[in-house]
């Protein structure tokens, strides 16, 4: 990972229009420029949007930059009648990728792109409808599929297809996985996701922004808290409503229960996978105990409801001594999985990720980590002024056993946390019950960094005057994560498979929204 | 023929057939209970294959007569063995199949089927588990026939009778090199056979897993049904020659009905036993990366083959 320059800082883009934010009008033909300049300066893209404002489209580059905490927009106005960019597919091979995205929600194409095939709109959707634009309508009937969306092919003695999904035997996401496979060797790994397109960011449109926190809370079922509390950070740095540092806490004590009841649950699956079932029905155990607690202090097992726009409502402060007791039980779990000769070979060495593969696809969260990287928007683009160490990762080797491992230290740095807030939080549970204050005159925006117990979340929204959603961008840490998991795949055995895709865990939901 | 012979060959089947899944749903509750889970109570496999058998035959477009005929083989071969190895009596109906060569040939020969019908399909997951468990089956029958080459090697007999007969009469062999040398790679022989941990795991339902489950994939309805029971008779068949092999105390070799009903518990108690045992231990294993399989094979043919040696030189 490149290191943010110190000192001396480049001045700011543009103006500023929100937290530690500032936005550039730029013409497209000077948009690889500066996203060139800002890239080299340390910034990543965090969020691409495409938006349209009725007479012309405008796409939307958030680039956010850690240490300190730096986030510039560029604005591209398109004409509508020829919507064309400038690829920056060639700088960032996240940014090539939204830009696929922006192409088929919004019919803004991307000229010279290495890949222009369709992402997100599978082919049996209509060329030239574009479900985002404000005149779409409904979507058409599904008709004939429409030209070849083909994989690619693996030829050579021996090599053959093995295609598994969109219907999977166990209870996940729908995703079809194309392998080409010599023997039980992995040669290529094609995923093929995007089955779940359920337009949610144009639901938000026209929604007051107390009624939009009910679609964060559905974005992706295990995520509730973290993209609640991005949308809301979105919506009060939109506002510029100031939040109180005892609401941030608790927000922050509730991302950490999220954190905690995934990670275990992950932890488990991963020693269920490898055929050590006795660690799987533990980890539920403490799992269930944990969704118990999340009842007790929201009044909801994944904790909807809890997180609005300017506060919070809790019914109770989490029980420290459950929790204690809680992570023993996890360090004994996590203990006697590594006790385990044949779970430690099987998990060691495993889908390696390395850190400079993980850096050029932008991963996030414990992907990231577990390659070295240390990449975490808790300390990247923190919104609580309490300054906490970051978590410190004992093994870094990018394979199964260190994305593990990180798992199992997130979680004592966790409740680490929990702890310490829940003693400087004391008495008051709810804060501000009302709506924030009304918008800044004319259009607003805000932007939510949140690091969800997957990685980092990003929420892009803007506000007509009336305080209404006009646009809201949602980009869970998924899309960034998934095309690292067949890179990492690659010389992997089949049957290490399962292993390595729940020790990525993505969000087909989060993914595709 | 004789009259043991005729008895043992009717009470054997029966009692295998009743037995197996329920042996199997012992195996599943004692895992369960010892992760503390509940579980589905020790009659939940009948209760599957009842509601198994009393749905329509289905079959894939495109198979052939291999996949419809497979499970019959399956059975059918499982069922024989059942009759004429020496579980109750020591006599056997038909005796000259109850050889080593033959009875070995009999399960070979039901696996082999199966991995045809498992290509037979034209998928992808089929033709996986079918050449997963070939591997596997190249590795095992090997182990099988040289560990209890060994035992008959003293007996000078590869009648399978003969050999359960000849350790009731001089019970001192048990504990020689050769029957504990044999006793283990036996042992690692079933748990690959029978498709257990650390080999497979029965209960994935991870697809590109699995070895056993992805060749019967495409079975449904009574053809699954048959495809499991099968599997649950020869694992109680393997249990069942492990423990009459090394321990044949209280097989019948009379026709009383007394000697007949201790005949019938002991088998049920060693197989129980074992079972348990197994299931017991599978809760402390984690499944071994696919290409450490043939290690532990190859590891368990040597002790086989020790055997063999140890059988000729310890004599």
């Amino acid at each position: 990972m490149t290191t943010p320059p110190t000192t001396p800082h480049t001045p700011a883009l543009g103006d500023p229009v929100g937290e530690h934010r500032t936005a550039l009008t730029v013409a497209s033909g000077d948009l690889v420029e500066h996203a060139r300049s800002l890239l080299d300066q340390g910034y990543r893209v965090a969020l691409v949007a495409g938006h349209d404002d009725g007479d012309r489209l405008r796409a939307v580059y958030l680039f956010t930059a850690a240490d300190p905490d730096r986030r510039v927009e560029l604005h591209v106005p398109l004409d509508k009648a020829a919507p064309r960019l400038p690829s920056l597919a060639a700088l960032s091979f996240p940014a090539g990728r939204f830009e696929r995205e922006m192409r088929d929600l919004f019919g803004i194409v991307p000229v010279d792109h290495p890949l222009p095939r369709r992402l997100v709109r599978h082919f049996h959707w209509p060329q030239g409808w574009y479900p985002m634009l404000a005149d779409a309508g409904d979507p058409p009937e599904f008709g004939d599929v429409d030209g070849p969306y083909p994989f690619r092919t693996v030829e050579g003695p021996g090599v053959y297809e093995i295609p598994v999904g969109p219907v999977h035997a166990g209870m996940i996401g729908p995703g079809h996985f194309r392998f080409s496979v010599v023997g039980e060797t992995i040669l290529n790994l094609k995923v093929r996701l995007w089955f779940v397109h359920r337009g949610i960011e144009k639901l938000f449109q026209g929604r007051r922004p107390a009624d939009a926190v009910e679609l964060a809370e559905r974005v992706s079922g295990d995520t509730t808290v973290g993209h609640t509390l991005a949308l809301c950070l979105a919506i009060e740095d939109a506002c510029r409503h100031p939040v109180s540092g005892h609401t941030q806490r608790i927000r922050t004590i509730l991302l950490e229960l999220e954190r905690l009841y995934n990670h275990i649950t992950d932890i488990g699956a991963l020693c269920n996978d490898v055929g050590y079932g006795i660690l799987n029905a533990h980890a539920q155990r403490v799992k269930e105990q944990l969704l118990r607690i999340n009842d007790e202090v929201t009044g909801h097992r994944l904790m909807r409801g809890a997180i609005h726009p300017g506060g919070v409502t809790i019914a109770a402060l989490p029980d420290l001594g459950r929790l204690t007791a809680i992570g023993a039980d996890i360090a004994e779990i996590v203990a006697l999985a590594l006790g385990n000769t044949v779970v430690a070979d099987r998990f060691t060495g495993t889908a390696v990720l390395t850190p400079t593969q993980a850096a050029d696809l932008g991963t996030l969260g414990y992907v990231a980590r577990a390659s070295g990287l240390t990449t975490d928007a808790r300390h990247d683009h923190p919104f609580l002024a309490e300054d906490f160490r970051r978590t410190e990762h004992t093994r870094t080797d990018g394979d199964v056993l260190a994305r593990f491992l990180v798992r199992a230290e997130e979680i004592t740095y966790s409740l680490g946390l929990i702890t310490s807030l829940v003693q400087t939080v004391s008495g008051q549970l709810t804060t501000a019950a009302t709506t924030p204050t009304e918008p800044r005159p004319g259009q607003s925006s805000g932007v939510g960094i949140v690091e969800g117990w997957r990685g980092t979340i990003v929420h892009r929204v803007e506000l007509a005057p009336d305080g209404t959603l006009t646009r809201v961008k949602i980009v869970d840490p998924s899309f960034f994560n998934w095309p690292a998991l067949p890179v990492a795949l690659a010389d992997t055995i089949v049957p290490d498979f399962p292993l390595t895709n729940k020790s990525f865990n993505l969000s087909y939901a989060g993914n595709d929204m | 023929m004789s009259a043991l012979g005729i008895v043992g060959g009717v009470v054997q089947p029966v009692l295998i057939v009743a037995g197996s899944p329920l042996l199997v749903g012992v195996m599943r509750q004692v895992r369960a209970r010892l992760e503390g889970r509940a579980g589905p109570g020790v009659g939940q496999p009948w209760r599957d294959l009842r509601k198994l058998f009393g749905k329509e035959r289905i079959s894939p477009r495109g198979t052939s007569e291999v996949f419809r005929v497979a499970p019959l083989v399956l059975v059918a071969t499982t069922l024989v063995v059942a009759v004429v190895t020496p579980f109750v009596t020591t006599d056997s109906a038909v005796d000259p199949v109850a050889d080593l060569f033959a009875v070995v040939a009999l399960l070979a020969l039901g696996a082999v089927t199966l991995a045809l019908a498992g290509l037979d399909t034209g998928t992808a997951f089929g033709g996986m588990g079918s050449s997963r468990e070939m591997t596997i089956l190249a590795l095992v029958e090997p182990t099988l026939l040289v560990s209890i080459f060994a035992l008959s090697v003293r007996v000078g007999s590869t009648n399978l009778g003969a050999i359960v007969s000849a350790t009731l009469h001089d019970p001192v062999r048990v504990i020689s090199p050769v029957s504990l040398l044999a006793a283990v790679a036996l042992i690692i022989v079933i748990v690959a056979e029978t498709g257990r941990l650390p080999v497979d795991n029965p209960s994935t339902h991870l697809e590109l897993t699995m070895v056993h489950e992805a060749m019967v994939l495409e079975y449904a309805g009574p053809d699954l049904a048959l495809v499991e029971l099968a599997s649950a008779m020869r694992m109680s068949v393997f249990l069942g020659l492990l423990a009459n092999l090394f321990l044949p105390w209280g097989i019948a070799s009379t026709a009383t009905p007394i000697a007949l009903l201790v005949g019938v518990l002991a088998l049920i108690i060693k197989v129980g036993l074992l079972g348990v045992l197994l299931a017991a231990g599978e809760v402390f294993l984690a499944k071994l990366r696919l290409f450490r399989v043939p290690e532990l094979l190859a590891g368990s043919f040597l002790l086989s083959l020790l055997a063999v040696a140890a059988s000729f030189f310890l004599a």
